[in-house]
């Protein structure tokens, strides 16, 4: 793990929103984690723990309260010339959580796929950029057919496999996958699931991959983060993670999972996880009420108080 | 056991056929596809209302236009043996185009009394002007006022609205606290200010709607883009590197386009009937300037003697008023973005 090369680093990232009166919400508040090239880095998290508010800061849609983004050894924030900021933009794409949302109803299925072929100028003629519509198309399993027709007319499935296409005509090296499952059937997931898959295996793609969905997390993802509050709370191997969840609030989360299994279902018994918070909005105000990350094995970060941390100990002896 | 296999027996397996299973199949779609503004037109075709109030809006901007011609006759020239005649049409006489006017107890036929050879199909107003010419030319500057607002509604409305939105923040709060104060200010103490330094007239009017007349539309814009500017697309857009020109000609005004169109719609109507109460309470254009509110204030002097006078304007800004809204019904109907998606 350690020689590979690291993709994106982020470093005390913070985003805080200002709601008025001098209110602030805290909707990420100091979280550092790296994504290796190639791998899947999956975050969870329950909603509203600023899961989807980290993705969007990393890739510059809200400008940062705090911290860095360090993607290909560059400091990608704050950055100025636009020549600059298009080429980020074509290394890093996204693929958003609402498919009738995430697509501009009065372009077609054709314009919308091209946008990002248009702005960076990729296509040589006209014909050029035809052909690379038709080839995303089929790549997501649709036909050029498609292309002449307006969002309206496909299903959530489609559609949201036209936004895939739309993030990869620019050729990203790095995708944020903001949710893309949670607004689709149960079917349509996993077929949306293992088309990115298929595409991260054939194109050499690394994904953050935001869900809260924890089994289509563990399917799809070689690393697990676990949000609460604005703070990540546990970090390690996704197989690892289930097999030793050592944060009380990763355990809970675990607990919730079913299982097709009327056996297990029966005996299951759901962790409440009930760590006092401080806050107006459910957001923790007090920065010291989550401890900092500490490695209680090799690549395996938990945030532990000194006395948690000291229990655990106590319990692998 | 035994009966199961006895009722399998039969059915002949020569009547069971695999049905094929083709992805590609299932990602077809049948059917025409069809664009937001094809789709809207279909809707309004069907809008027996709408198409009929778009044709009345057609046939009276062109008579406004050549309507005058048509008679031959100036909207100004007087003349006073020619006075107060009734309408009279050929072939209309049986509805009520005859000439003849009650007065008192009696019929009389003016176009005989006071030996008038030609026909005036709508009369003349007491200086003998032909009303004909002048309903068209009041008609004209009807029309004129309204699409004037309607161009103000979209330089001014549409893009203050838009920078108010799109910029956010310390801009969107000052301009919107600017747009309250303008609010504030009453339009007819305004108009009235205006007449005090201008002349009467159409620019005058025009003016006094610059000034204020734009905020509805402004605040409908606002919100559209506030509304769209963080829908998932746009982020999309963003994140693909579009630059701001980009963002709002190719995603956030076409997406408003339906509802600025449907405003604009409700608009005219409004600044007609404005022009023509401020003309008819006597603040609009002067005489001998003919519009429909000036009109129908001479004619409803004359309301018992000579009703035509009232009537004929009258029934020319009711058309105009009715088609714009039903139109404007009609049209946002067919633009109803709840219907899509």
């Amino acid at each position: 793990m350690e020689n590979r090369r690291k993709l994106l680093e982020v470093k005390n990232l913070k985003q805080h929103f200002n709601i008025g009166r001098g209110r602030v919400v805290k909707a990420v508040d100091g979280i550092s984690f790296d994504i290796y090239e190639g791998e899947v880095l999956g975050l969870v998290g329950e909603s509203g723990c600023g899961k989807s508010t980290t993705g969007r800061t990393i890739i510059g849609l809200y400008d940062a309260t705090d911290g860095d983004v360090i993607f290909k050894d560059e400091n990608v924030h704050g950055k100025k010339s636009r020549k600059e900021k298009l080429k980020f933009n074509r290394a890093m794409q996204m693929i958003f959580q609402d498919p009738y949302a995430s697509l501009n109803p009065r372009m077609t299925v054709g314009d919308i796929i091209a946008e990002g072929i248009d702005i960076h100028g990729l296509a040589k003629s006209s014909e050029d950029r035809n052909n690379r519509v038709y080839d995303l198309l089929e790549t997501v399993g649709l036909t050029k057919e498609h292309a002449s027709r307006y969002p309206h007319e496909f299903s959530g499935g489609q559609r949201q496999r036209i936004g895939i296409a739309r993030a990869l005509a620019v050729e990203p090296d790095f995708i944020i996958a903001d949710e893309p499952i949670s607004a689709l059937d149960v079917s349509i997931q996993a077929q949306v699931v293992n088309l990115m898959k298929k595409l991260q295996r054939e194109r050499n793609l690394t994904y953050l991959f935001i869900a809260h969905d924890l089994s289509m997390v563990k399917y799809i993802s070689d690393r697990i983060g676990v949000m609460y509050q604005g703070h990540l709370v546990e970090l390690c191997d996704a197989d690892r993670l289930y097999e030793n969840p050592v944060h009380a609030y990763t355990k809970s989360l675990l607990s919730a999972i079913p299982l097709p299994d009327p056996e297990h279902e029966r005996t299951r018994k759901r962790i409440i996880f009930d760590r006092p918070t401080s806050g107006p909005v459910g957001k923790s105000t007090d920065d010291t009420s989550i401890p900092p990350l500490r490695e209680i094995e090799p690549g395996h970060y938990v945030s532990l108080t000194d006395a948690e941390y000291e229990a655990y100990k106590a319990q692998l002896v | 056991m035994a009966e199961q296999n006895m009722k399998m027996e039969q059915y002949d397996s020569s009547l069971f056929q695999q049905v094929e299973l083709n992805e590609q199949a299932a990602e077809r779609i049948s059917g025409k596809s069809l664009n937001f503004w094809q789709d809207a037109w279909m809707r309004l075709r069907k809008n027996k209302a709408a198409i009929m109030s778009l044709i009345i809006i057609l046939i009276l901007s062109l008579l406004s236009i050549f309507g005058p011609m048509l008679a031959g006759r100036d909207a100004y020239e007087q003349s006073i043996t020619k006075a107060k005649l009734p309408p009279k049409v050929t072939g209309l006489e049986w509805a009520g185009f005859d000439g003849v006017s009650t007065l008192g107890e009696k019929e009389i036929n003016f176009y005989e009394t006071k030996k008038v050879e030609e026909n005036y199909w709508f009369g003349t107003d007491h200086l003998g002007r032909d009303l004909w010419s002048r309903v068209w030319e009041g008609t004209r500057v009807s029309l004129f006022i309204g699409l004037m607002a309607a161009i103000i509604d979209v330089i001014v409305g549409v893009t203050y609205g838009g920078i108010s939105a799109y910029n956010g923040g310390r801009v969107d709060n000052i301009m919107q606290r600017i747009v309250e104060v303008l609010t504030g200010v009453p339009n007819l103490i305004l108009i009235i200010l205006f007449i005090l330094i201008l002349e009467p007239g159409i620019t005058t009017i025009i003016l006094a709607m610059t000034i204020t007349g734009w905020i509805g539309m402004s605040r409908l814009v606002r919100g559209q883009i506030l509304k769209l500017k963080n829908q998932e697309f746009v982020l999309a857009a963003r994140t693909l590197g579009a630059s701001s020109t980009r963002l709002i000609f190719k995603h956030l005004i076409p997406n408003t386009l339906g509802t600025i169109i449907i405003s604009l719609m409700f608009t005219i109507p409004g600044a007609i009937f404005f022009e023509a109460f401020l003309s008819f309470i006597g603040l609009g254009l002067a005489p001998p300037q003919p519009s429909l509110g000036t009109l129908i204030n001479e004619g409803y002097r004359e309301l018992k003697t000579f009703p035509f006078l009232l009537v004929v304007p009258s029934t020319v800004i009711v058309l105009l008023m009715v088609s714009f809204n039903m139109l404007a019904d009609g049209l946002r109907d067919a633009f109803d973005p709840r219907l899509r998606r």
